[in-house]
């Protein structure tokens, strides 16, 4: 009965930052709600009995990714994300598919809720750290390996897309950009005055 | 009423649905990016939640290489929002439509 209060109320905090995540307009507020629902689901696992995974949800997602989301949102000084003007069709679009993914979770609800459940044995050890450190570097070895060099390619990807533009090239397109946007301004000066 | 192997899916398939409807929705590159992230948050659920029923391990392997793929797609997702702030001086995806025409 503990088990079932505990999981409603993570899941319930899940849901709710995971709401507070898409609806916040600042990027800022929106990070900290996707830290709620990191932090609510490591609880989630915790309870299926994955130590492990656990541990590493709150290294890496919790940890790193969303640290590295924090320096970009406050290196980049974003405003809040502008109202939509165009493209409104995308409401009805969003409001659609999140229809279809619903429906398609309650029927996989109640398809799943009418199979006849085995008992499960709370006795096994599938999720702790030695038999998943194990089955990683004998059953598993190869997949490893090509995750280290995917996350080698990465590294050489970030590196090659962030680097330094040579200077005069930046200006000239900052220069463009700004030659732009005064351009489009200008001409709604116009429009509002005419 | 005990927790089941359904309420675990449904909880996997809501996340999901928040984060997909939230990719559409977000006009911020950054913001569609976290939202991606939710949705592989829910699919790791799912994972998770099967390995615990049928008491294998190959689940939560699966798991950590989704969270590798994810580490990778941070560190490169979030170089291509640096250049592109870099080029159009906004992260905001509508401004970035010069692939249209």
């Amino acid at each position: 009965m503990a088990s079932t209060i505990i999981f409603y109320l993570l899941a319930g905090f899940a849901i709710a930052c995971a709401i507070s995540l898409v609806i916040h307009r600042n990027p800022l507020y929106s990070a900290i709600s996707l830290v709620g629902v990191f932090l609510s689901l490591s609880c989630i696992y915790f309870t299926l009995a994955a130590p492990f995974i656990a541990a590493v949800q709150v290294l890496i997602y919790a940890g790193a990714i969303m640290v590295l989301v924090v320096f970009v949102i406050l290196l980049l000084n974003l405003d809040d994300d502008k109202p939509l003007t165009r493209l409104r069709y995308l409401y009805a679009v969003a409001g659609g598919l999140g229809l279809a993914l619903l429906a398609q979770t309650l029927f996989i609800f109640y398809a799943v809720m009418r199979t006849p459940q085995e008992e499960i044995n709370t006795e096994q050890t599938v999720g702790n750290t030695l038999s998943i450190g194990r089955a990683m570097y004998t059953e598993y070895l190869l997949p490893v390996e090509i995750v280290g060099v995917m996350l080698l390619m990465a590294i050489v990807g970030a590196v090659v897309l962030v680097r330094k533009l040579n200077q005069p090239q930046l200006e000239l397109v900052v220069e463009e950009e700004l030659e732009l946007r005064h351009e489009k301004e200008e001409k709604d000066d116009y429009r509002i005055a005419f | 009423m005990e927790t089941s192997l359904a309420h675990y899916l449904a909880l996997s398939g809501i996340l999901f649905t928040i984060g997909a409807v939230g990719v559409v929705y977000k006009r911020n590159a950054i913001g569609i990016f976290m939202c991606i992230e939710l949705m592989l948050n829910g699919v790791n659920l799912t994972f998770i939640a099967f390995s615990r029923y049928y008491a294998d391990a190959t689940g939560q392997l699966f798991v950590f290489m989704v969270m590798s793929v994810a580490a990778a797609e941070a560190a490169v997702g979030l170089g291509i929002i640096i250049a592109l702030f870099r080029n159009r001086l906004s992260v905001d995806v509508d401004d970035a439509s010069i692939l249209k025409n």
